[in-house]
């Protein structure tokens, strides 16, 4: 009892002040750095004032200064973990419609949506997942009143009150068959859906834009103005190979458009076209079967294919039963390189597609998702390989603030860690 | 090929006018000697597809039973285990034999809960054959009547997860969902052809939100927990006054499993729920052989050991709705710690291609609390415990002689991410080679169309 209560002291004390960066050196680490190399022995990691400073060979770390050494014996030491295409922070239970916003069905805006605000960092979701050694997501409002869904925060899954890393990153815009059911039961209605508003928002940066007229909100014609000027990316959601053919057809008519297409389950049927158009694919990992007509051709391979093919290939979170399954996922596709005729990743592309990746198609290219001098200071050590399953974090830090680990199911797991009612109730147990 | 369609269809008739005389008395001594077959309306038709004679050598064994064998042998011919055994085991001369040095042998995988064929891919509405949920309680129906054996998802998942057995179930929007199917998993024109002969039915129940929340949301009986049960003990009641004179398909089912011939599969996720269930088991005089969705089982570990009942469980699903919200990764490991018996299942089309590395998370999870299981006791979770509770495990779900051969090789430790089965043989068939492309079965749905053949 006495242990469970110095535990919850401390707790207190760290949500009423969080802990500040504090420099410090991780030496003997197995490091992959998350840049697609594979990992090397007897790494370093030096994090000043809250950013790497250096992460490579013992040989090459130079001299430095610290009180905080971490000599991790050979355990894994990895950038965190950058999730894409999630809705952490969006939802306590996500059956339970009260604490869900994930889908603004009946609001009257689309794509003006902003999920920035409604993050809310104690989500039992975020810190889970950060003890699962993710440290930066993108957390998206899924499409319910129209085809865009909205704008897409990059957010980190610390500790504090600033989750926030980039507010309104993206749009999002559904395709396919799930963009047909929105813009009226057919895809054809999709593209003139998406022409018109696009125009529309063209006429209102120009300010030609007429209320009367317009299909648009005001503040929707005014969000989808940074989309069609290529100031702000456009997550595209489309599966079925032709669909992917005329969504990257849509830079025709709007050249400037930053598109970034999500799912592709049928991406490697047009791997080369993909690659042509220099687009990135936020691809679903694992799906491998026809579970919808769209996804017929879905395979394991789709990403190694993708990835062979060059286009800048990251997992999909969003299709996962949770997404703190991302290196299981990067782990099968190791596995599946070992399989003829299927087409697997290395280990060190492997990481990069749940890292740097999917960190470079949030814009956050070099900073996140990978360590290097200047990077942020999200680093995670490893009680194992963390493609391996079971491997979980023993440390995370996010910024280069050390985070707690502990949530509501390592509280239960403490709590029911013998079935022992001699004594108190199990409720005076916390 | 085997039996007829049309001769399948003029046997169902015979046995049907047979199964109006018969009331079901069978002495049942245990899950695994079902009733007779002949009281099958439907019966499987299924036989093995022609094998010959197999010796794996020099693999790591994984028995099912909690057993390892390093540098082992398993033979199998005629479909079954005819030994196993350590590097001397005996192998006669000219007969198939695969070098399995550092290659892993286990049983056959063994999912619990499945939906596959009932709710198959493509996911479309045509296909959502489910649930029938026009009544709370529907235990009149049969799963392997909406089983089609076409869904793509039964080959991924013998290709990708080593499944040789599964029971199809119905889903959870009634508080008894009707009979489960156990099918072999074996490409197959009719469902009768998968059924897996002699496996005893399932009855699938449901606890908790989803039956109040589908028939709560049309204003009727029940919208709420004490309601679920109200309707549960009503039903029991007048199943048990049944006297089967008048045939009543509903009330024989709820009488082949208060006979304890057919075995109860409760969707339950709360523990306090499932200690409302088992003493409603008592008071109606049947048995719970599994919880399924079992998230806070660990909560009640010894209660579950002291009644008998599998927990059958996801490694990490939580959170999704209320009654999921206390899922911890340790589930499996506390209970295993209280000698309760766990399965790790998938309800799910993907994840039951990977039953194999939930059950490693789990047992990583317990490793971290202190709670050191075997890889041989942990391979117990998706091959023999899924067979106990399903009745099955005098035939299947371990490697023993006499069993039938359903095998998995796999190209490295099944526990580990990075493996994959590199053969799966089923009553001694090899029926997925992933060296050879012309192992691997290709569903009528997926002919001519994207991605034919490919691995997947």
């Amino acid at each position: 009892m006495k242990r469970a209560l110095t535990l919850a002291a401390s707790v207190l004390a760290l949500a009423a002040a969080p802990a500040a960066a504090q420099d410090f050196v991780i030496t003997n680490a197995t490091l992959a750095t998350g840049d697609g190399s594979e990992p090397i022995e007897r790494g370093v990691v030096v994090v000043v004032d809250g950013k790497v400073a250096y992460a490579g060979p013992q040989a090459g770390a130079g001299a430095f200064e610290t009180d905080t050494v971490y000599d991790v014996a050979g355990a894994w030491v990895t950038p965190g973990l950058v999730a894409t295409v999630t809705t952490l922070g969006l939802a306590d239970v996500s059956g339970v419609s009260e604490s869900n916003d994930v889908r603004p069905g009946s609001s009257p805006f689309n794509a003006a949506l902003d999920v920035a605000p409604a993050i809310n960092p104690s989500s039992q979701h975020i810190l889970v997942h950060r003890a699962a050694g993710i440290t930066r997501a993108a957390t998206v409002t899924s499409p319910a009143g129209s085809i865009f869904g909205g704008q897409g925060a990059i957010i980190d899954l610390g500790a504090d009150g600033q989750p926030v890393t980039r507010a309104k990153a993206f749009q999002v815009v559904a395709f396919g068959e799930g963009g047909a059911r929105l813009a009226g039961g057919s895809r054809v209605a999709t593209y003139v859906a998406f022409a018109n508003a696009l125009r529309e928002a063209q006429d209102f940066a120009r300010g030609r834009w007429d209320a009367e007229s317009a299909m648009l909100t005001r503040a929707d014609a005014e969000a989808l103005g940074p989309v069609a000027a290529g100031e702000q990316a456009l997550y595209v959601s489309v599966e079925r190979a032709s669909d992917i053919r005329s969504v990257l057809g849509l830079k025709r008519d709007f050249p400037r458009l930053d598109l970034v297409l999500v799912g592709a389950s049928e991406g490697w049927l047009v791997a080369r076209e993909i690659a042509a158009a220099g687009v990135p694919v936020i691809a679903d990992g694992l799906d491998d079967l026809p579970n919808s007509f769209e996804e017929l051709a879905s395979t394991q391979s789709n990403v190694g294919r993708l990835a062979k093919a060059g286009v800048k290939v990251a997992i999909n979170a969003a299709t996962m039963e949770n997404p703190r399954n991302l290196n299981q996922y990067a782990g099968n596709l190791v596995a599946l390189a070992r399989i003829p005729g299927a087409d697997g990743l290395s280990w060190g592309q492997a990481f990069a597609a749940i890292s740097s990746v999917p960190a470079s198609i949030s814009g956050l290219g070099g900073k996140a998702g990978v360590l290097a001098p200047g990077s942020m200071g999200d680093v995670v050590i490893w009680d194992g390989d963390p493609l391996e399953v079971g491997s979980v974090p023993t440390k995370v830090f996010i910024d280069g603030v050390e985070q707690p680990l502990d949530n509501h199911q390592t509280r239960l797991r403490d709590r029911y860690r013998e079935l022992d009612e001699s004594r108190l109730p199990e409720a005076f147990d916390w | 090929m085997r039996k007829s369609i049309k001769t399948i269809a003029a046997g169902t008739l015979a046995i049907a006018l047979a199964a109006c005389s018969t009331t079901g008395q069978t002495d049942t001594k245990s899950a695994s000697s079902a009733p007779a077959k002949s009281e099958t309306p439907f019966p499987s038709t299924y036989t093995p597809y022609p094998g010959t004679p197999t010796a794996l050598v020099n693999a790591t064994i994984f028995d099912g039973k909690g057993g390892r064998i390093d540098n082992g042998t398993v033979f199998f011919s005629g479909g079954k285990i005819v030994s196993i055994g350590g590097p001397h085991t005996p192998v006669p001369a000219d007969i198939a034999v695969f070098d399995g040095t550092g290659k892993f042998v286990t049983p056959g995988i063994i999912d619990i809960h499945s939906h596959l064929g009932d709710y198959p891919t493509p996911s479309v509405q045509a296909h959502s054959d489910g649930n029938e949920a026009t009544s709370p309680t529907t235990p009149e129906v049969w799963a392997e009547h909406s089983v089609w054996p076409q869904d793509p998802g039964f080959t991924r998942a013998l290709a990708n997860g080593g499944v040789t057995s599964l029971q199809i179930l119905p889903g959870s929007a009634n508080l008894m969902g009707g009979r489960s199917a156990t099918l072999k998993n074996v490409p197959a024109r009719t469902v009768q052809g998968m059924k897996f002969p002699d496996a005893p039915y399932g009855f699938k129940m449901a606890c908790g939100e989803n039956p109040k929340r589908v028939y709560g949301g049309r204003g009727r009986m029940p919208s709420t927990r004490m309601g679920n049960f109200a309707v549960n003990r009503q039903t029991w009641l007048d199943a048990k006054a049944y006297d089967g004179k008048k045939r009543d398909l509903a009330k024989e089912t709820l009488k082949g499993v208060l006979d304890g011939e057919i075995l109860v599969h409760n969707h339950c996720y709360r523990a306090d729920e499932m200690a409302l269930v088992l003493d409603m088991a008592k008071e109606m005089g049947y048995k719970v052989s599994a919880f399924h969705h079992a998230v806070e089982a660990y909560k009640i570990g010894d209660l579950l050991r002291e009644n008998d009942v599998c927990s059958a469980i996801w490694a990490d699903w939580y959170g999704f709705k209320m009654e999921s919200y206390d899922g911890i990764l340790e589930n499996a490991a506390f209970l295993h710690r209280e000698d309760a018996c766990v399965v790790i299942h998938s309800d799910d089309a993907n994840g039951i291609q990977r039953l194999n590395q939930e059950a490693a998370k789990a047992q990583a999870a317990g490793k971290r609390v202190g709670i050191d299981i075997s890889d041989a006791q942990v391979i117990r979770w998706i091959t023999l415990n899924p067979a106990k509770a399903m009745g099955i495990d005098g035939m299947t779900g371990s490697l023993e002689a006499g069993k039938m051969a359903d095998v998995v090789l796999w190209n490295g430790d099944p526990l580990s991410v990075y493996s994959r089965p590199e053969k799966v043989w089923i009553d001694g068939a090899l029926m997925f080679d992933a060296m050879d492309r012309k192992r691997r079965p290709v569903s009528d749905f997926e002919l001519g169309q994207p991605g034919e053949g490919d691995v997947k």
